[in-house]
C-alpha cells in the first residue's frame, strides 16, 4: 500500500441499522426495565461514584445503544452498587441489576 | 415518491437564466483538472446552440481559493470581482457566466453583500477607480454555467447522437449527480432547484436519459474544502468525505457520477485512485472506478464528441467502461497522443484500480 503523506479519518458517524445491537439484546432480556429509560439523567445527577470520578451512568446507556462498548468494561467498575440512582429513577429502572447484567454480559460477549 | 408534489415544488424554485450574449468568466483550476471542459461548453455555445459567448483575457482569478483559505480578506476579493464587472461593462455585457462553483458562489456573496450594504458597494467602486481607473455595471443576470447547459438541455438532445442508455441492455444508464456546495447551499435561491431540489444536473440526466440515484449522502460535500486539502495534514479529512458518499453510493451501482463544481469531480476522479492504492478498495465493476464527468464532458458525449477531444484521457478513473455503455466511437490508441498525433505519454498505470 502506498503512503501519500496522510490516511484516510475514521468516520465518526453512528449508524444504528449497523452497530451491534447483541450485547443490548442480552442486557434487555435480565433487565426489561431498561427500555422505560426516558433519558432524564436523574440517575447520574444523585450518583455518589459520579461526584468523585467522571462515571455517568447516563452515558452508559448511550454508548450501549450506539454499540460503543469497548469501554463499557471499564466504566461499570466505578459503579459501588450503592442504588441512590434507582432510588431517585422516575421510570422505575432498576439500575443496580442493569450493572450487574452488564457485567456479566461483558464477560460473556468478551468486551 | 409522489412526483406530483415533487414537481410543483420544483417549479417554485426556478431561476431567471439570460438567453444569449454572456460574458464568460473561467475557473482557475479547471484547465489543469480538466483541460477540455470549458472548450467544450464554448464550443457548444457558440457553435451548437450559435449563442453569443464572449471570454476577456485580462479576466483574472476571483480569488475565491484564497478567500476560503483566510488568506485574502474579503475586500480585496470584492475589488478584484468588481474589475471582472468592468470588464464586463467594457465589453458591452450585462449577463455574467462563470465556470466554477467558488466563483459563482463568491461573485453571489459579493452582490448580496453589495445589495444590503450598498455604502460598501461605494466603497469598492472607489477603490476599483482609485486602483485601475475603471467604472462598472452590476451584471443583470448572473448564471453558472451548468444553467445554461441546463436551460439549453433540449436543444442538445434534439442534436444528440448519443443517449444515456446502455447499449448492451437497453436500460437508462444509472447516475450520480453531484452539485458543488457554494453552488445553491449559500444562497439557495440562486441556484436552479434551490438547496433542497437542485435539479440542474437532474434535469441533464433525465433529458438525456439517464436515470438518478438517490443516495444516502447525496448531499454531502465531496470533502474538498479548501483547508481539508490545501494543507496536506488536513487531507485524510477531505478523503474520509468522498469516501463516506462511495460508500454510500456503492450499493446502487452508479454508472458515472455527474459533478458541476471544479473540485468535486477532481476529487472524487482522484480519491478513488488514493483508496484503491491505501485501502485496496475500489468502487466501479472489476475492479473499475465509477467515471467522474464534468457536465461539459457529457454534453460533449452527447453531441458525439470525440472523447480524447473531451479530455477524457487526464482522467483517473478510466471512463472507457462507461464510453462502451454509452457506445461512444472511440479509438483506443489514439488516446494519449495531442494535436497532429504527438505522443503525450503514458501514465504509470495504478497498482490495483484498472486503467487502459
Amino acid at each position: 500500500m502506498k503512503q501519500f503523506g496522510y490516511s484516510i479519518n475514521p468516520d465518526r458517524q453512528i449508524d444504528y441499522d449497523l452497530t451491534d445491537k447483541s450485547l443490548l439484546s442480552f442486557i434487555v432480556s435480565f433487565e426489561p426495565s431498561l427500555l422505560s429509560c426516558i433519558s432524564c439523567g436523574t440517575c447520574t445527577a444523585t450518583c455518589t461514584a459520579g461526584h468523585f470520578t467522571d462515571f455517568n451512568i447516563r452515558r452508559v446507556h448511550t454508548l450501549l445503544r450506539r454499540g460503543e462498548i469497548t469501554t463499557l468494561k471499564k466504566e461499570i467498575q466505578k459503579c459501588m452498587l450503592c442504588g441512590k440512582c434507582q432510588l431517585a429513577c422516575p421510570a422505575g429502572v432498576n439500575l443496580r441489576n442493569l450493572i450487574r447484567s452488564i457485567h456479566v454480559a461483558v464477560e460473556k460477549f468478551n468486551v | 415518491m409522489i412526483s406530483e408534489g415533487k414537481k410543483r415544488i420544483w417549479n417554485e424554485y426556478q431561476k431567471e437564466i439570460a438567453d444569449d450574449h454572456y460574458f464568460y468568466v473561467r475557473s482557475c483550476v479547471r484547465q489543469n483538472f480538466f483541460p477540455g471542459s470549458e472548450k467544450t461548453f464554448l464550443k457548444i455555445m457558440q457553435h451548437e446552440l450559435g449563442k453569443d459567448v464572449y471570454e476577456n483575457p485580462s479576466h483574472t482569478t476571483c480569488t475565491g481559493i484564497g478567500y476560503h483559505s483566510d488568506i485574502v480578506p474579503f475586500e480585496t476579493a470584492m475589488t478584484v470581482i468588481a474589475r471582472q464587472f468592468a470588464l464586463m461593462t467594457e465589453a458591452g455585457y450585462e449577463n455574467l457566466v462563470t465556470s466554477c462553483i467558488t466563483s459563482f458562489g463568491l461573485y453571489s456573496e459579493v452582490l448580496e453583500t453589495w445589495h444590503h450594504f450598498p455604502e460598501l458597494l461605494q466603497k469598492i467602486r472607489m477603490h476599483l477607480k482609485n486602483a485601475t481607473g475603471r467604472e462598472f455595471n452590476i451584471p443583470k443576470n448572473l448564471a453558472h454555467a451548468s444553467d445554461l447547459i441546463y436551460k439549453f438541455r433540449n436543444n442538445i438532445a434534439a442534436k444528440s447522437t448519443n443517449r444515456l442508455i446502455n447499449k448492451q441492455t437497453g436500460k437508462p444508464l444509472k447516475a450520480v449527480e453531484h452539485i458543488g456546495c457554494h453552488y445553491s447551499k449559500m444562497f439557495p435561491s440562486k441556484g436552479v432547484g434551490g438547496a433542497e431540489y437542485p435539479y440542474v444536473l437532474i434535469g441533464m440526466i433525465e433529458e438525456w436519459g439517464g436515470e438518478v440515484i438517490d443516495y444516502p449522502e447525496r448531499r454531502h460535500c465531496c470533502g474538498f474544502g479548501f483547508r481539508q486539502y490545501l494543507v496536506m495534514a488536513n487531507r485524510g479529512y477531505s478523503i474520509a468525505c468522498s469516501r463516506k458518499k462511495f460508500e454510500s453510493m456503492e450499493p446502487y451501482k452508479p454508472d458515472l457520477i455527474l459533478t458541476n463544481c471544479p473540485g468535486c469531480p477532481m476529487f472524487f476522479d482522484r480519491w478513488q485512485y488514493a483508496i484503491s492504492e491505501m485501502e485496496g478498495k475500489t468502487y466501479g465493476e472489476n475492479d473499475h472506478g465509477i467515471p467522474v464527468l464534468t457536465y461539459e464532458e457529457l454534453s460533449g458525449l452527447i453531441l458525439g464528441y470525440d472523447p480524447w477531444d473531451l479530455g477524457l484521457q487526464v482522467h483517473q478513473v478510466a471512463v472507457e467502461p462507461l464510453l462502451d455503455k454509452i457506445g461512444v466511437q472511440y479509438n483506443p490508441l489514439e488516446k494519449y497522443q495531442g494535436i497532429d498525433h504527438k505522443d503525450l505519454g503514458k501514465p504509470n498505470m495504478p497498482s490495483i484500480l484498472k486503467f487502459y
